[in-house]
């Protein structure tokens, strides 16, 4: 029987099939399923595999790194965004290159239903240059990951796996196969000390290797032209590819592209026969400005920069069927009473009474601003709190508020989650303590990383002794438990820390509450059974 | 033969474990089966929806096409006529008919059931209450899955009483009963 899998579960249970030796990881939405399926998995625990979250994507991307060296398969998994913390690693892995095989796992998502952009990591691939896999159902992307290490321990280069959240968060049932033991090459006998004058060898390397990367992508099995009785020829990228057979079936003519570089020969073949091409890709116009490049201006080419696609927003069954002609009988139109309802902090959090506590004392001062970050918390920007004035990248709260504090604005607030705060904002508080900044900033600790759903959080009872090693004064560092009963204690406190001119630090703490209630069911079932 | 289901309602309302269910005896039955949720921030009490897409032919798209849904199933009655661009001319609305309300502009109940009833088709029950008469205040969602089930025609009842059984047994016979006992209460029959 097939196993029912979400795109992440299929790309985790491959990855250990595949022979892994340890996923590396940050939580992140789309791409949390991928190691907490590793944490769980029988067969990957019973071979130890290396699956505990990271502090953040760069830490992740390096220890992979230190894993392949080692001679062992290593997998890397964030979502798009982490891609720019992971960036400086992982662009420099390409210059190295690898000795066990390394996957990057990319979740990129296309209308941001949880992110602050749409970026597409097919650029990023590209930019360092390593070869890009993207699967367009569950079932190859189980099948990939034994292809993407094997192509990755060839090539020694990095591979990087792209996915969508559709594919990341949609089960379909998937075919197993046997598993392969775990792979050893032993240690790297090479020197990775990418000095100038080594890396410049390097990089002359892996410009040299792009022939084969090439050579790969025209070859492979996950590329191919399917010809049908339709007049008009596709390029579709990963799910881009099921939209586009949903809505013409056998009729479609399409060149399926699952792995880059983009293979030319298939491109240009495609050109020889269709007057035109349309592109469907997913995410950014990557594909498409390719193929301009490659076809020259004059060739008549559709897709999202032409309109024929949304500029913006995911692909979706709806948009392809139309840029491809099809018309759908649409009977019914939304409803007008409908109202929005956007996701709010759950009742009873303790962030509820962080931010309670916050706009009370803040109040009293003609005019104040509190930076924000990401997680939970984030959503305090919408009613009934209307707390933020941003909310930009992991760990922006600390050094943006910093920012506005060396242009004299008071009161600059921070706030940022524990997890958030190990993630990038210790250096940032850092740089606050030798520019002595007059901020106060708030880590509202919940021991978690709430928002994708309770991971171990990467400082979880070491607050405190951070904050007091990066410089902060320890009379500055104050603890309080976000609790109703408790408010007066902490607005007179917050009031306090905003008033001392220089950093302080206020860590409300007290578990979330999701996280303690499912501690609660745990506990129970575990008595129950004893 | 294929069926397109959107299942909706409010983050914590018990959702995914219908889709759970579905997918688990779709499985068993063979059939082709493709499930998009959206997970993250629209778990905490925002709206929630799921693609459930079964068919006995190979299925490409993990969403489904505005114009095609064969069900909306959803826990309540507002979320339901969110995704009426989904809904076929003769598709069918199976919802619970209590609103949750934790929105200050939720609309008056009288234009909602006024919306639901230019519909052809809506099987509306206090799935709430019905739970709670079972024994199973927090079955409300097996109970929708049970007034769905008498729609189905790709799934028997049977099949999914099966599947509440495989998914629910890591938690024990009492949950198993009590949820079976919710699904039969929403079917109209234990048969």
């Amino acid at each position: 029987m097939k196993r029912l899998l979400l795109g992440d579960e299929a790309i985790a249970l491959g990855a250990i099939h595949a022979g892994l030796s340890g996923v590396y990881a940050y939580p992140g939405t789309p791409s949390t399923e991928i190691t907490e399926f590793i944490q769980s998995d029988p067969l990957a625990r019973e071979r130890g595999l290396h699956s505990r979250w990271c502090t953040n994507e760069k830490t992740a991307m390096e220890a992979a790194l230190g894993m392949s060296y080692a001679g062992k398969r290593a997998l890397v998994c964030m979502k798009h965004v982490g891609m720019n913390v992971a960036a400086d690693a992982f662009v420099n892995s390409a210059i190295t290159g690898v000795h066990g095989g390394l996957v990057v796992v990319v979740a990129d998502d296309p209308s941001m239903h949880s992110s602050q952009n749409e970026q597409d990591s097919r650029f990023y691939g590209a930019f360092a240059m390593v070869p890009i896999m993207e699967p367009s159902n569950q079932q190859e992307a189980y099948d990939m990951m034994y292809s993407a290490f094997e192509l990755s321990e060839q090539l020694c280069e990095p591979v990087v796996l792209r996915i969508v959240t559709r594919l990341a968060h949609s089960r379909a049932g998937v075919e197993v196969r046997q598993p392969m033991d775990m792979h050893n090459k032993g240690i790297c006998q090479d020197r990775w000390v990418l000095l100038p004058g080594i890396a410049r060898t390097r990089y002359a390397a892996l410009i040299e290797k792009q022939a084969d990367m090439l050579q790969a992508s025209e070859s492979s099995i996950y590329n191919k032209i399917e010809k049908g009785s339709g007049r008009l020829g596709i390029i579709a990228c990963g799910i881009g590819y099921n939209y586009v057979k949903e809505a013409l079936g056998d009729e479609a003519n399409v060149l399926k592209v699952s792995q880059y570089p983009l293979p030319e020969n298939a491109v240009r073949q495609m050109a020889l026969e269709y007057s035109s091409l349309l592109v469907v890709e997913d995410g950014q116009p990557v594909v498409e400005q390719q193929v301009k490049s490659l076809l020259g201006t004059e060739f008549e080419l559709k897709g999202r920069l032409t309109g024929d696609l949304p500029r913006t927003g995911e692909l979706t069954p709806d948009n392809v069927a139309k840029a491809l002609g099809v018309e759908r009988k649409i009977t019914y139109t939304a409803s007008d009473v409908v109202a929005p309802r956007p996701p709010q902090l759950c009742q009873g959090c303790g962030h509820r009474d962080v931010y309670t506590a916050l706009n009370q004392v803040l109040a009293t001062y003609p005019d104040y601003r509190v930076f924000g970050d990401i997680g939970c918390y984030t959503l305090g920007a919408l009613p009934p709190f209307k707390a933020l004035a941003s909310c930009v990248d992991m760990g922006a709260s600390i050094t943006m508020a910093k920012g506005a504090a060396d242009a004299g604005f008071f009161p600059s607030v921070a706030i940022i989650g524990d997890s958030t705060f190990t993630h990038s904002g210790m250096t940032g508080l850092l740089d606050a303590v030798n520019d002595k900044s007059n901020i106060t900033v708030v880590i509202s600790d919940n021991l978690t990383s709430g928002m994708t759903g309770g991971q171990d959080s990467a400082g979880t009872s070491k607050y405190e002794a951070i904050c007091v090693a990066l410089g902060v004064e320890p009379e500055h560092v104050r603890v309080v438990v976000p609790l109703p009963k408790n408010m007066e204690e902490i607005t007179r406190i917050m009031k306090e820390e905003i008033d001392y001119p220089g950093v302080s630090v206020i860590i409300p703490r007290r578990e979330c509450i999701q996280t303690a209630a499912r501690k609660a069911r745990e506990a129970r079932k575990a008595k129950e059974n004893s | 033969m294929k069926k397109d289901i959107i299942l909706c309602g409010v983050g914590g309302q018990g959702i995914l474990s219908i889709a759970t269910i579905i997918g688990e005896a779709a499985t068993k039955a063979g059939l082709n089966l493709k499930q998009a949720e959206v997970h993250g921030m629209s778990q905490r009490g925002g709206d929630v929806q799921s693609h459930l897409r079964l068919s006995s032919t190979p299925i490409y798209s993990d969403l489904i096409a505005q114009g095609s849904a064969d069900m909306i199933i959803s826990m309540e009655p507002m979320e339901s006529l969110r995704y009426l661009p989904y809904l076929s001319t003769n598709g069918k609305i199976v919802t619970g008919s209590k609103a949750f309300v934790n929105i200050p502009n939720y609309p008056e109940m009288p234009y909602v059931q006024a919306e639901l009833d230019k519909l052809p088709s809506v099987d509306m029950l206090d799935i709430d209450a019905v739970a709670k008469d079972a024994g199973n205040p927090r079955g409300a969602n097996m109970v929708l899955l049970g007034m769905a089930a008498r729609h189905f025609e790709i799934l028997s009842a049977q099949q999914l009483r099966d599947a509440i059984r495989t998914v629910f047994a890591r938690k024990g016979d009492t949950v198993v009963e009590a949820n079976l006992k919710s699904f039969n209460a929403g079917f109209g029959s234990t048969d």
